[in-house]
């Protein structure tokens, strides 16, 4: 199982703080979660696919990219691009 | 090393005069606060409303401190981030460097800035008499960051 967080615009554009999703074999990496992420449509597709703004996203709170590899248990984290200080 | 996140305002004094206490080395002290800036088009800002993520935003923030305290000779240094809802002119993050001499201070507290600026999971949302709205990255902040990395 895997811990699903979104935040900022991006929470606000999802509807959707967070959520729990089951690991199965078509997610190896966050690459492959964003795809199956897209395939829910809809705001999801515009989100995940065909953003104009990048997004950024976390493993277990540390910065992580497209190829970071993803297991059982870890907390995946989506935002877009930090505005604090 | 005192690192925060909260709601509370600070006190720049006092967080100074707990880093300089029983240290007799310590020649300089070098502080930034951001305060809350009225940017939308109209001027008529009525709140910035916070938001971040509470398990990483302490992580990410003692992981630039301590990238700092390797490249600086700085002893200790502060760091308060507020959060929640708040007012125009309100303080919204406080860097507090002290060293024995005042470049290390300088530097390490600009450098932290600029990292925090593109690193830390912080968002600004704008709050206005006509709506509310995120407040978008900065490409030039990111250069900032960036530019650290060359010198």
């Amino acid at each position: 199982m895997l811990k699903l967080l979104y935040f900022a615009s991006l929470r606000e554009q999802l509807s959707s703080a967070q959520e729990q999703l089951e690991l199965d074999q078509s997610i190896t990496d966050i690459s492959t979660l964003k795809q199956v992420l897209a395939q829910r449509g809809g705001v999801w597709q515009a989100a995940f696919e065909g953003s104009d703004i990048p997004l950024l996203v976390s493993i277990n709170q540390q910065m992580a990219g497209e190829d970071s590899v993803i297991k059982d248990g870890d907390e995946i984290a989506f935002f877009p691009p930090v505005t604090g200080g | 090393m005192l690192i925060s996140v909260q709601q509370e305002d600070f006190d720049v004094s006092a967080i100074t005069r707990q880093l300089c206490a029983q240290r007799k080395d310590v020649g300089a002290v070098a502080s930034f606060t951001g305060l809350v800036r009225d940017q939308s088009p109209t001027e008529d800002l009525v709140a910035l409303e916070l938001e971040h993520y509470p398990g990483m935003t302490q992580k990410a923030l003692e992981s630039i401190a301590q990238q700092a305290m390797q490249r600086w000779d700085i002893p200790d240094l502060a760091i308060i981030h507020r959060v929640g809802k708040l007012l125009p002119q309100d303080n919204i993050v406080l860097v507090v460097t002290i060293s024995a001499h005042r470049k290390d201070a300088f530097d390490a507290c600009a450098f932290l800035m600029d990292y925090l600026k593109t690193q830390a999971p912080f968002w600004k949302k704008e709050i206005t008499r006509d709506g509310e709205s995120w407040v978008a990255s900065r490409a030039s902040d990111e250069h900032a960051a960036q530019s650290w990395e060359d010198k």
